[in-house]
């Protein structure tokens, strides 16, 4: 601050960027969403699209079953995009877009979408989040295998850096490490390590691209780092700030330091203005509760101080999430009220109209110089197993301990949690007692319109023409051809009608699917509770009865990628003595049954997040029943209350949702759901041979 | 109520692979019932029973952590199956126990269609120690042979616990990937006496992969092993040497080889057992180690192992 006297800045600073992330059903309903947003102030746009669209698949194929328009809108094709953005002035707009493993695409949609309204890409303004690394590490919703992932994004970067020059195509994500159970630290240093690898892909890249023009010249090397400079200044943040609102400021004052010596030090930079740190948030999701849901009102308002409060560290742009999103998802009602957050903290309170807050704070100085320590030497620990790609199981298997320690804690009542573990006692909420249970149900019809809708669209395109530019994306997409840039013929592709599924399809061919580490192998056991001791004898006494150690098949049906819980209670099974099967993300039904069929367990537990359970896990359980499987199926996850009768009516024998927040209560009730399941068998066996 | 170990020994000697879950089931259980009905399964897959050797080859897939196993593995599948071979893999997952429990992680890591009857994984913890085979696998191996034609067997090894692939299985692969200098330490390890063909996984990284090559074979000719094969594999896009491997692999898989190896494992069984038993005095009872190994040669070929050690023990009037 200078010495002025006045501790006022002389003007008010304008607001952040406002945003609601949504999308839903299909292209039309969200556009219609989006319009009505826009009217009641929010300033930017944040697309939300469904499972299939992010992890790569058309409405039809087996993989998008239930998902279709579940928790975003579904967009196959540029007729898609084209139905969202009708009527948005795209030269105006700033549109962010959560999108990684198909985000080429998805730029490559929204830039021919823009041409037809007459906009060049030149003008485009916005964000595409593509960070592939923390898919693998924390939601899963990757398509390639890493290399390939990196080259896609080191493309897109390059393209839209000479072409698009408004455009943010990277977003680094520290927000999905949080949800994975990071701490501050490990949020910091793991996102850092995370932009290295990045850069430096970019970097190689770049100076190919270069390279291939100019030869190795000194002017070319100093042309390679002129565009890194562009490149480095157009990296941006997403983070994540929970309810220690203090410490999560701190956090992020931390995260400019480093970034600031990041430019400087790796990358040479000295641009003030390219070495800001600039960021985007989503407050915290993992800490909303089910119980007393209207808590999390007041625990978003806490985590949007964290990002809003102090100059130095303030978000450039800001989306809460809605206070009902541990039941389901939101309604556009709910969505609103989160606005209404943002606005009256920029509108109604003083929080703009100072310099930063925080300088001079030893208490906020001490914060950061501990952060920035235990960051740095954690990010020595990734960059000794060769940087961020090559450490994923490394970080993996970090967070999902990390993850286990925070559980351990709410468990023992030792981190309160409002309303969950502590202050239970509560009046009937009036919030959720409509037929709905206070939340939005999409539409299971919108399903069978959209496979109707993307065949249609086939039958009517020109075939040739989409022929001919798949051929082409997949001949550039090969190794002889990875000095050129995947985004030009990306873009012909998207012109030339093809689906999301095709566009993707193709390039799984060349590049091969890929399936990344579950971190729970390596997890520590869990040591000294003593509720788990007692447990282990259950399950000893269990084994004698049964002849065999029990085992468990632990998976998630669709395309949810959101891992936690199942890692969770994978872990924990293996901590009570049971042979654990644990088969990650992305399982077809048959899927899910030949491995129970095949590994003979003894119980089976599915987690889903996505809303998709009504769909899907009827679905499991008749591929189970079909295949011979007698064994009990539980299932945990998002379920709404008004859900659970229908799922135990299909054959599922118990529900659990973020409201059973004690895993080893879970345990329990499975072994003894296994020790019922084999003696009713054994008895009525018993009876035949008397 | 135990299953019907012998309808179900049937059912794999007809060749019947929907039998092999519960087959499983009943190889791992300890129960006293189930044991018995164990027992009954393997008599109906034995050689006596079958009219001949079990006509699967069991295959070992060995080697370190993350030398790739798994991804060798989901290749070969695609191999097997596009000439319509049936598959059965027993994954032993490195995973050590904790607290009793393991988390058996290989299944997510093979890559296969999952509506494809005619593949069978089957994870199970590694035993005590590291490489180990347990007996229900060894057993499992042998009656799914009767079945399947293919039998795979992944284990971890890193070190001289692969004997215990090496005595369940027709043929051991020794999967290393490039660089770090793994030949070396498998020299010492005494692991190169083991392996009929090497792998170098991900050939993919080029030069260094071929280097690693030339050091295990230059290792095995100083090991008087020349004959066994080293591939260089990669088997992510753009796949080398799997077409190779797999054709290799069908040679070791002749009949004739596979019968004299499992004969030779017997007999080989068959005295260690005596010898555990019986000590250097129950040798010497017999005229010595080679005296005995002319009378088991002398003795029916059909014979398992447990009928030659009765041999040996009635010729040394034990």
């Amino acid at each position: 601050m200078s010495g002025d006297s006045t501790p006022r800045l002389p003007e008010r600073d304008r607001p952040w960027m406002m945003r609601t992330y949504a999308g839903h059903s299909t292209a039309r309903a969200s556009n219609e969403l989006y319009r009505r947003n826009l009217q009641k102030g929010q300033t930017g746009l944040s697309i939300a699209f469904d499972l299939p669209t992010q992890t790569g698949y058309d409405p039809d194929e087996e993989l998008a079953r239930g998902e279709v328009g579940k928790v975003g809108v579904p967009i196959a094709h540029r007729g898609d995009m084209a139905a969202l953005m009708e009527g948005i002035p795209l030269a105006e707009m700033n549109t962010s877009m959560t999108i990684n493993a198909t985000a080429a695409w998805l730029l490559a949609l929204y830039i021919v979408t823009a041409q037809d309204q007459g906009v060049a890409q030149e003008e485009l303004q916005g964000t595409t989040q593509n960070d592939i690394i923390k898919e693998f590490l924390a939601r899963g919703t990757y398509a390639f295998p890493p290399a390939a992932s990196m080259r896609l994004i080191a493309d897109m970067i390059a393209y839209t850096v000479e072409h698009v020059p408004k455009w943010n195509p990277i977003n680094i994500c520290s927000y999905h490490l949080q949800e994975a159970g990071a701490t501050p630290i490990q949020e910091i240093a793991y996102s850092m390590s995370n932009a290295i690898a990045v850069l430096d892909a970019v970097q190689e890249r770049v100076a190919a691209d270069i390279a291939a023009k100019d030869g190795s010249t000194d002017s070319a090397q100093a042309e390679v780092q002129k565009r890194m400079e562009q490149v480095f200044g157009r990296i941006s943040f997403f983070v994540n700030a929970g309810v220690r609102f203090i410490e999560e400021h701190a956090k992020l004052r931390a995260m400019s330091v480093l970034w600031e010596e990041l430019g400087r030090e790796r990358y040479g930079i000295s641009d003030e203005r390219l070495l800001r740190f600039r960021y985007g948030v989503q407050v915290n999701s993992l800490g909303l509760t089910e119980a007393q849901p209207e808590n999390n009102v007041q625990r978003i308002v806490l985590e949007a101080l964290a990002v809003t409060l102090g100059r130095d560290a303030r978000a450039r742009a800001i989306q809460l999430p809605a206070w009902n999103e541990a039941l389901g998802l939101p309604r556009p009602w709910d969505q609103q009220w989160s606005l209404r957050i943002q606005q009256v903290l920029a509108y109604e309170t003083d929080v703009l109209e100072y310099p930063d807050i925080f300088e001079g704070s030893r208490v906020m100085e001490g914060l950061v110089a501990e952060l920035l320590e235990g960051a740095r030497a954690e990010m020595a620990v990734v960059a000794e197993h060769g940087g961020a790609v090559e450490a994923v199981a490394y970080m993996k298997s970090a967070l999902v301990d990390s993850h286990r320690e925070r559980i351990r804690r709410i468990e023992s009542g030792e981190q309160v949690v409002v309303g969950q573990n502590r202050f239970t006692e509560s009046e009937a909420s009036p919030l959720t007692d409509d037929a709905q249970g206070g939340i939005l149900v999409v539409d299971p019809a919108v399903e069978a319109e959209q496979i109707e809708a993307v065949r249609r669209w086939r039958a009517e395109r020109q075939q040739q023409a989409v022929d001919a530019a798949l051929r082409e994306l997949a001949a550039v997409a090969r190794e002889e051809r990875s000095g050129e840039n995947l985004m030009v013929a990306t873009i012909a592709a998207a012109r030339a009608g093809a689906t999301t599924g095709e566009w993707a399809g193709t390039l799984r061919e060349v590049f091969g699917s890929y399936r990344a580490p579950t971190g729970v192998g390596e997890a520590a056991a869990l040591g000294g509770a003593e509720e788990v001791d007692e447990l282990r004898e259950q399950v000893t006494r269990l084994q004698e009865q049964l002849g065999r150690r029990p085992k468990i098949l632990v998976g998630k049906p669709g395309l949810d990628g959101h891992s936690n819980g199942a890692e969770q209670i994978a872990v924990r099974a293996r901590d009570s003595g049971m042979d654990v099967v644990y088969e990650g993300i992305r399982l077809t039904p048959a899927q899910i049954a030949a491995s129970a069929l095949q590994e003979g367990v003894h119980v089976i537990g599915l987690s889903i997040l996505s809303g998709s359970h009504r769909q899907l896990i009827p679905a499991v359980i008749d591929a189970l029943r079909e295949a011979g499987v007698t064994a009990p199926v539980v299932v945990g996850g998002i379920i709404p209350e008004q859900d659970v009768a229908p799922l135990r009516q299909a054959g599922v024998a118990a529900v659990y949702t973020p409201k059973d927040f004690d895993i080893t209560r879970i345990m329990r009730d499975i072994v003894e759901l296994v020790r019922a399941n084999g003696s009713s068998s054994n008895g009525s066996s018993a009876n035949g041979s008397a | 109520m135990s299953a019907d170990g012998a309808g179900l020994g049937a059912r794999l000697r007809e060749r019947d692979l929907s039998a092999a879950p519960a087959a499983l089931n009943l190889l791992e259980s300890a129960s006293a019932s189930d044991r018995r009905q164990a027992t009954a399964l393997l008599r109906e897959v034995s050689p006596a029973a079958l009219g001949g050797e079990a006509a699967g080859h069991v295959i070992g897939v060995t080697g370190p952590p993350g030398a790739g196993k798994s991804t060798l593995l989901s290749a070969l599948l695609k191999q097997w199956r596009a000439r319509d071979q049936s598959v059965a893999v027993l994954a032993i997952d490195p995973s050590s126990r904790r607290s009793g429990g393991a988390l058996l992680g290989d299944r997510a890591r093979i890559d296969f269609d999952a509506g494809d009857r005619g593949i069978f994984i089957r994870s199970s913890a590694a035993g005590e120690r590291l490489g180990g085979l347990s007996w229900a696998t060894r057993a499992a191996a042998h009656a799914l042979a009767a079945a399947f034609e293919i039998v795979v067997i992944e284990t971890v090894g890193v070190g001289q616990a692969e004997t215990d692939v090496a005595d369940a299985a027709d043929t051991v692969l020794l999967v290393v990937q490039p660089g770090g200098g793994d030949a070396l330490q498998f020299l010492k390890a005494g692991v190169m006496e083991i392996p009929d063909l090497l792998v170098v996984s991900k050939a993919d990284l080029g030069q260094i992969a071929a280097q690693t090559a030339r050091e295990l074979s230059a290792a095995l000719r100083a090991l008087g092993r020349p004959s066994v094969g080293v591939f260089a594999v990669s088997a992510v896009a753009p796949q080398q040497g799997i077409e190779e491997l797999a054709a290799a692999l069908a040679e070791l898989g002749a009949p004739g080889r596979v019968a004299e190896r499992r004969l030779r494992a017997r007999r080989a069984s068959a005295i260690s057992d005596y010898a555990h038993e019986h000590g250097a005095r129950g040798l010497r009872a017999l005229g010595g180690r080679r005296a005995a190994e002319r009378l088991l040669e002398a003795r029916d070929p059909g014979l398992d192992s447990a009928a030659l050690l009765a041999a040996l023990e009635e010729a040394a009037g034990l």
